[in-house]
């Protein structure tokens, strides 16, 4: 600091001043910001905790593993489990999975592979988006008017195949994400090597994307598991062994649905813990799809 | 603009009597009298660009390009940002397909007389001929031995000896051997920047292609790393016809033979590195190579 000029030098001071205020302001600005931000994340988490507090905490206390094999209770009786839901559960999903997965897939590889930008292209792409919003009770009525309504039989296939139609935005939706994710300069690198579009996506794009897109599967998977909704329209309930993929199933959600609305205890009680073990189902396809997708990394 | 090139580089000679002449390392050419120089500029013509004009879409990028490209060479395209030579470039093994709305619109491309825009032309043949190194080196997430065995086992080669074979002599090739020989099957974007660049270059001679085109392939890379590549380019040329676009001008004064100077989509003069930096016929390029502009 030159004294020499006392005008310049007060300035100075003075911007300085002004400097460390403005700076005193912001360090307030950005802690409170902090502390908002965490208080915001904390009230995101209190519905689902709390939710999934509620369903451990009543679902596991009545749980028995017997329920996991035997048949459902009739009114008013004690006993019993939800074994022919659970086999309908898996049996519906899997069925839901053949059908949108392969489909799913190859409709995004041609959406970022064959045609990007194209006007069909955007075509698909829109009317996936809409897809995805659909309301699901209306991929059951759909299938209803085509399957349940001619065939005249509500059928484990009517179920798995509204199941798929929910799975399949999903899956174009991210397999399409993760195509795009892969770098170009990967698939240049293909091509310039002198492989097809074809190789190059076999051998290049998919592996790439390949945990993502397992991600997105085992999401969709995620919710078709839970949704109730298209089931009532298609595979209805039963309270027996599934014998044929064209009869009616029981599945977890139905049953759930179905319990939780009966003045029985024991069948109230089983619908927490048709509940819990879903969501311990859901947790554990997830937990088995990362341990998959980290592994192919 | 452009000049005939043929009048700067000699006339070229009977090929017959260029086709046996034992190539030169680049130590031994720093030593070769001035007239054996000249003869080995004048070595076969490979790649024919006969007054190629190019469209982005309504642009024109490039106008009336019209030079040969010479057999085991170093040729290398410099010039400012979007002057057009990597645009060229890219069109020597038709790359430039993969972008809507792009066209060689007039002129024709040969290499070794066959033009590769003609439609009988298999384009996937012609990369297999035409190798190249990107300017971001793009190994693939597989292991270093799959990334060189790439291209062939795309050929449908699955002979494990003939894979390791060529995995040894396409690493050499590249000087990575000895850097990578342990870590074979270990993923290769665990290498450092210049190891990855270098697997990019065994990976294109893999296939053993004649030609390998080199979009600015050092400049993403440190100095150290840079110096191996540019030692690695001259001895590739013993056996391979190679075409480099660079920024860098040191770059292309230190690994060509011969320099094109493009600007603004014009070629605007081609001929002998040496020359070029040392007298340009054009003012352009000696704006250019003495820094005035680009």
């Amino acid at each position: 600091m030159s004294a020499s000029n006392p005008i310049t030098n007060e300035a100075n001071v003075l911007r300085g001043m002004d400097f460390s205020r403005k700076l005193r302001w912001r360090i307030v600005f950005s802690r409170a910001m902090d502390i908002f931000v965490g208080l915001v994340t904390f009230a995101a988490l209190i519905p689902l905790v709390s939710v999934l507090y509620m369903v451990a905490m009543r679902g596991a206390g009545n749980f028995r593993w017997s329920m996991l094999w035997e048949l459902p209770p009739a009114a008013g009786t004690d006993g019993g489990g939800f074994g022919n839901a659970l086999v309908g559960t898996l049996i519906l999903v899997s069925i839901g999975t053949l059908v949108s997965v392969p489909i799913g897939i190859l409709t995004a590889i041609f959406l970022t592979e064959y045609s990007l930008g194209s006007k069909s292209a955007r075509l698909i792409r829109f009317c996936a988006k809409i897809l995805s919003g659909l309301p699901s009770i209306l991929a059951g009525v759909f299938i209803f008017g085509v399957l349940v309504a001619t065939t005249k039989t509500f059928s484990v296939l009517a179920g798995g195949l509204a199941l798929g139609i929910l799975m399949l935005p999903i899956i174009i939706l991210a397999t399409e994400e993760a195509l795009l994710r892969v770098p170009g300069f990967l698939r240049e690198g293909s091509l310039a090597l002198g492989a097809s579009r074809t190789q190059t996506v076999l051998r290049i794009t998919l592996p790439a994307a390949g945990s993502t897109i397992i991600t997105g599967v085992m999401l969709a998977v995620a919710r078709a598991a839970g949704e109730t909704a298209p089931i009532i329209f298609t595979a209805l309930f039963t309270s027996y062994w599934i014998s044929s993929l064209h009869e009616p199933t029981a599945s977890m959600a139905v049953l759930i649905y179905n319990f939780s609305s009966v003045p029985y205890d024991n069948m109230v009680n089983m619908a927490w813990s048709a509940s819990f073990v879903l969501i311990v189902i859901v947790l554990v396809t997830n937990i088995i799809s990362h341990l998959v997708a980290n592994r192919s990394k | 603009m452009s000049i005939n090139p043929d009048a700067t580089i000699m006339d070229e000679p009977t090929r017959a009597a260029q086709v046996d002449k034992p190539v030169s390392s680049h130590t031994a050419a720093a030593s070769l009298s001035a007239a054996e120089k000249s003869t080995r500029l004048n070595s076969p013509t490979v790649i024919d660009i006969e007054n190629v004009d190019f469209h982005y879409g309504a642009n024109k990028a490039l106008h009336g390009i019209h030079f040969p490209i010479r057999e085991k060479l170093v040729t290398a395209f410099i010039g400012p940002s979007g002057c057009g030579k990597s645009t060229l470039l890219r069109c020597l093994n038709r790359m430039n397909d993969l972008i809507d709305g792009t066209r060689v619109s007039a002129g024709s491309i040969k290499i070794s007389g066959v033009d590769i825009y003609h439609p009988s032309v298999d384009v996937i043949e012609l990369r297999k001929r035409v190798g190249m190194v990107f300017q971001k080196s793009n190994p693939f997430p597989k292991s270093v031995y799959e990334n060189v065995v790439y291209g062939l086992r795309l050929q449908g080669v699955n002979d494990k000896v003939r894979l390791d074979e060529a995995v040894e002599r396409s690493l050499r090739g590249a000087a990575l051997w000895e850097e990578v020989r342990d870590r074979l099957h270990t993923s290769a974007l665990g290498l450092s920047g210049g190891q990855q660049q270098r697997l990019c270059i065994a990976r294109a001679i893999a296939v053993e292609p004649e030609i390998i085109l080199m979009d600015e392939p050092c400049s993403a890379l440190d100095p150290i790393a840079t110096v191996k590549v540019e030692e690695l380019i001259h001895q590739l040329k013993q056996n391979y016809t190679i075409v480099i676009v660079t920024h860098n001008m040191q770059q292309a004064g230190r690994c060509s033979d011969i320099t094109a100077f493009f600007y603004m989509g014009r070629l605007i003069e081609i001929d002998a590195t040496e020359k070029i930096f040392t007298n340009p016929s054009q003012k352009q390029t000696e704006d250019y190579i003495s820094g005035r502009f680009g």
